[in-house]
């Protein structure tokens, strides 16, 4: 299930990714944020509990929407945008 | 020679950066946004085709204007966006952008860096699902997108009615507007309100849109909890409970003062704001010799006060930097901005801080969202004998995590005074640290 509902803009070329490496498709201009939640619930899972978090501000301040990359590279998905073929992994968390 | 530098391409830096060229200084402009606009005037990123009147509104030219304006500036002054300041000292900021690490150092600097939402947690703020109000905003205006299907939109502020609108206008379902302060607030306020007849107007407008599409407004409604396991549920206030998949609240905004605390500002306690802001004068000097505070960031007041702060910041750089400017202009912005205080001190009484909220946080409250501190840890802490802000954070974590206390240090603050019977203002400000943003492992550092 989704969080994020398109409502406008919504005939945006397609783009496809990996979430976690699953197949997944979002529009070209998405944010990673926009890209996971418009095909998935949350974005991380938080680092004392591994509750599972979503963002929170979208303007690169709660530091709250961090994902890895394939590359290795640890991104705010709120202030990154989606390029095709990208591999997404979600951080499952840790608990104390 | 060293740069004259702004940090911050909202309405406030790019109006500085304008005068500034039109002096015939070519400033270095940094910015951590991708297109510019600040969040206010936030661009959709390039392949969106709706209109700045879909997007912006009432603000539709004024957006389009800032737009235009920096458009313009890009090629003619040293524009970096996607930059992050990430700290800053004498005559000297440390930079990230793309992975790559830099240095700039500059002549006399303008810190314009904007507000984030004012966040009073409530137990089940961190599930999935829930957002700050200018969050549900830029879901909308960068990327098309509402943050659920059923979404409730609390908290106070103008910010409240106008992303509800927003919400309501481009198909969104929402479900309930509650706005923690009474009626008998706005009325009250109204005589300082009318000072700006236009902005109260479009206040009174999307108040009324709501109203006669439908879409329920609870006023002196409070919410208490958010329901769900793995995601929104529902929500609860007063005796009501309502299903819901997304929830975005916030009570109005706070200042982003970080770096102006790295560069040795001077702050004092701003009660209108009720927060610890840098001190400035008039024309928006710091104490720091060289350094300019403009716009959201030294204070709030919103998107117009920002440009002209701007404006007359960068003209009191070039005063002190022995550049002649229209004298009578100083007195014209100067005059503007008081104006727009007064009405600032009526919004203020119309959406009040909610005082009791610490009072009736409950034990099991994640205050701290990075670290997961509850009010119940920060109330141990305080039992303990301790009060200072920083001391509080020492030892439970509070306001350690990446943000900074970004999202729970004002809400901090408050517990503490609650608990220790002293007012806010006297538990202390929590302090900035370098870097003010994470830094990624692996950073290039260029020679």
């Amino acid at each position: 299930m989704a969080l994020f509902k398109r409502l406008a803009d919504t005939a945006r070329p397609a783009i496809a990714f990996t979430l976690d490496g699953r197949p997944a498709s979002a529009l070209l201009g998405d944010t990673l944020l926009t890209a996971v939640l418009t095909c998935g619930e949350h974005l991380r899972g938080s680092d004392f509990s591994a509750e599972r978090r979503a963002g929170f501000c979208l303007m690169g301040a709660c530091q709250d929407c961090w994902v890895w990359l394939e590359d290795g590279r640890r991104v705010r998905a709120c202030s990154t945008l989606l390029e095709a073929g990208q591999a997404i992994r979600r951080d499952p968390g840790r608990t104390a | 020679m060293k740069p004259v530098v702004i940090v911050g391409a909202g309405p406030a830096g790019i109006s500085a950066a304008r005068t500034l060229l039109d002096h015939g200084i070519r400033a270095c402009l940094v910015d951590e946004g991708l297109r510019g606009g600040g969040q206010i005037y936030r661009r959709q990123p390039e392949g969106f085709q709706r209109t700045a009147r879909q997007l912006y509104g009432f603000e539709a030219s004024k957006a389009e204007a800032v737009h235009r304006t920096l458009d313009e500036l890009a090629p003619l002054i040293d524009y970096r966006p996607r930059t992050l300041v990430w700290n800053a000292e004498d005559q000297r900021l440390d930079l990230l952008r793309d992975d790559h690490a830099d240095s700039l150092e500059y002549s006399r600097l303008i810190v314009a860096t904007g507000a984030t939402d004012r966040i009073l947690p409530v137990p089940g703020w961190t599930l999935p699902g829930v957002y700050s109000l200018g969050a549900a905003q830029i879901a909308l205006k960068y990327q098309g997108c509402a943050i659920g299907e059923r979404v409730a939109l609390c908290g106070s502020g103008p910010l409240l009615y106008l992303v509800a609108y927003q919400y309501a206008k481009a198909g969104a379902t929402v479900v309930a507007v509650l706005d923690s302060a009474p009626f008998s607030a706005q009325c009250r306020a109204l005589p300082a309100l009318l000072g700006q007849p236009a902005t109260l107007a479009k206040g009174m407008y999307y108040r009324a849109w709501l109203t006669a599409h439908g879409v329920p407004v609870h006023q002196g409604a409070t919410l208490a909890q958010i329901d769900g396991e793995q995601r929104v549920s529902g929500i609860r206030w007063g005796t009501h409970t309502l299903a819901c998949d997304a929830v975005a609240f916030a009570h109005a905004l706070r200042s982003e003062t970080q770096l102006a605390d790295l560069l040795g500002c001077a702050f004092a306690w701003n009660p209108l704001n009720r927060a610890w802001l840098p001190t400035r004068d008039s024309a928006g000097r710091s104490n720091v010799e060289g350094v300019y505070l403009a716009g959201d960031g030294a204070g709030i007041m919103g998107a117009d006060a920002a440009q002209m702060a701007g404006e007359r910041a960068a003209l009191a750089l070039l005063e002190d930097a022995g550049i002649a400017i229209d004298q009578q202009r100083p007195a014209v912005l100067e005059r503007q901005l008081a104006r727009i205080q007064r009405f600032r001190q009526g919004l203020e009484s119309a959406f009040p801080f909610p005082e009791h909220w610490a009072a009736q946080a409950p034990d099991r409250l994640m205050v701290c969202r990075c670290e997961e501190v509850s009010a119940g840890d920060i109330r141990a802490v305080v039992d303990e004998g301790h009060w200072e802000i920083n001391r509080v954070k020492a030892h439970c974590r509070v306001g350690m995590g990446r943000c900074q206390g970004r999202m729970c240090g004002l809400a901090a603050a408050e517990i503490v005074a609650e608990r220790s019977g002293r007012n806010v203002e006297d538990v202390g400000r929590l302090r900035g640290q370098a870097p003010i943003k994470p830094l990624p492992f692996g950073v290039q550092v260029q020679p």
